[in-house]
């Protein structure tokens, strides 16, 4: 069992969580060409090793967070909030 | 070699088993191949034997960075079946089931392979629909089904649960009777045999560590055991085909890898006659007997990406419940083993077996669920493309640019989320 350390709940099972996928992907803007589209939507980079990708704490707060994770040891390296409003309300509440 | 024959079995026996040769020679790497197939599973033998036998080349090597049989080949639940239904998906597991039709015999070798009927659960009146639309395809595409109602069903497989208030109220079946198992160990060992026979190096503890390209073309492959040439070079190693993509210097590939477990369970009296499948909603169930007794089964993926070759907990549980479901008399039975194997899942579900960017590379991965019963026919297709540099029809769209063509080959239309082609 992986075990995710929610920034709103603390540490909690991987089972709490759904996984999203890969995190890394940048969407492009509405307008962009076919070929920038075809990299967000379908190719990866399928990285062995450490990759940030999305989990959604859907049976806890509900928050996305974004996670990096090794995919071969399973450790788990950096856990923060997907919105970057609410990362940076965390870090700094004034 | 010795030939397997009833004759030589029984003159074995006489002579207390010692007139048997090694199945295939232990070789030292040549500097050059004319062909170099990277990965030792099922489809890279089965591309070196059709290449040998079919087309006739005879200087061919097979990369295994492990031993034959440890990857996939010995991480599934071994089902056989061709009833996928999308233009190209269903000639290609045709052709594979027939070529499963024919393999003891063909490879000098039982592979144990037993048409025992693949019987897919029906749940709901749209399911039953959708099973007569399959059905209609699979009859008029040369291929057989049937539909069992509750009562045909119930005579088949008595212990299923029928219960009113079961959690999965059960209204027929899909069936198709050509189906069934194989011996997982027996298929690698056998094609191994043969394509050695036919004169293919197979060459173990092999991995590839860098490939050298002199612009659009592999020039060799840096291995574990020396720098290795090939004339043609085809990759076959699903689960890490990234990674070679990567050290080709190849980019990015439509294809993510998950793992995928299966388990079995101590050894029971015969119980259970036929594969049985059942997915509703969000369960996902398939299970067998083997020939030793263990009931064999598995689910869904572990829903995160992972090269790891072990399954997490929350998938044993959740398969667990699925085998209770339909097969409550499992309850008191003791889980034996589970593994894990790691898996190419595509964005569309389906398969790659095309030419790539580079002019002397050919391409075989993407087999998601579904690389166990594909072998056959993934070798015999990989070799006629490598022999013939171009696709057979059968898999023309199944290539690396039908994402670019707006082409998705979807059987579940699930959409390009890799984790949800199960």
């Amino acid at each position: 069992m992986i075990r995710i350390n929610c920034p709103y709940c603390g540490e909690r099972d991987h089972s709490e969580f759904t996984y999203g996928g890969d995190g890394s992907i940048k969407y492009p803007a509405l307008d962009a060409s076919m070929e920038d589209w075809l990299q967000a939507v379908f190719q990866r980079e399928n990285i062995r090793g450490v990759q940030t990708e999305s989990w959604h704490h859907v049976n806890g707060c509900r928050m996305w967070l974004l996670i990096e994770r090794d995919t071969m040891t399973h450790e788990i390296h950096s856990v923060r909030v997907a919105h970057p409003g609410l990362q940076q309300a965390l870090e700094d509440p004034s | 070699m010795t030939r397997f024959s009833a004759w030589n079995v029984f003159r074995n026996g006489l002579s207390g088993q010692k007139g048997w040769d090694r199945q295939w020679r232990d070789v030292e790497p040549k500097a050059d191949y004319d062909v170099v197939i990277v990965g030792g599973g099922i489809h890279g033998l089965a591309t070196a034997y059709y290449l040998a036998k079919k087309h006739g080349l005879k200087n061919i090597a097979v990369l295994e960075k492990g031993w034959i049989g440890g990857g996939n080949a010995g991480r599934n639940t071994t089902i056989v079946r061709s009833n996928y239904f999308r233009p190209g998906n269903r000639e290609f597991y045709e052709h594979s089931l027939k070529l499963w039709e024919n393999l003891s015999h063909d490879l000098n070798y039982n592979v144990m392979f037993s048409q025992r009927g693949h019987v897919s659960l029906l749940h709901s009146p749209g399911a039953v629909d959708a099973a007569a639309r399959g059905y209609n395809t699979l009859r008029l595409t040369g291929s057989d089904a049937e539909i069992w109602g509750l009562e045909e069903l119930k005579q088949e497989i008595p212990h299923l649960n029928y219960a009113a208030n079961a959690r999965f109220p059960i209204l027929g079946a899909a069936v198709q009777r050509r189906a069934g198992t194989a011996r997982h160990d027996a298929v690698v060992w056998g094609y191994a045999r043969a394509a050695d026979l036919l004169g293919v190096d197979i060459i173990q503890n092999c991995e590839v560590l860098a490939v050298k390209r002199d612009q659009g073309r592999i020039t060799g492959l840096d291995t574990s055991r020396g720098v290795i040439g090939g004339s043609k070079v085809g990759f076959s190693v699903a689960g890490n085909t990234s990674r070679l993509w990567d050290m080709a210097g190849l980019g990015t590939l439509p294809i993510e890898s998950h793992k995928l477990q299966a388990f079995v369970t101590e050894p029971l009296k015969p119980l259970l006659d036929h594969v049985v499948v059942f997915g509703v909603g969000g369960t996902h169930f398939y299970i067998s007997q083997s020939d030793k007794g263990g009931m064999v089964f598995g689910g869904d993926l572990d829903w995160y990406k992972s090269y790891a070759q072990r399954g997490n907990l929350p998938i044993v549980q959740d398969v667990s419940e699925c085998a209770l479901s339909i097969l409550p008399c499992l309850g008191r039975v003791r889980l034996l083993r589970h593994w894990s194997g790691v898996c190419d899942m595509s964005m569309d579900g389906s398969h790659f077996i095309c030419k790539t960017p580079l002019d002397n590379l050919y391409l075989n991965a993407g087999w998601n669920y579904g690389g166990f019963k594909a072998g056959p026919g993934a070798g015999w297709f990989l070799a006629d493309l490598i022999a013939n540099d171009r696709p057979h029809e059968i898999v023309a769209e199944h290539d690396l640019k039908r994402f670019e063509r707006g082409y998705n080959i979807d059987e579940r239309g699930a959409g390009p989320d890799p984790k949800l082609h199960g």
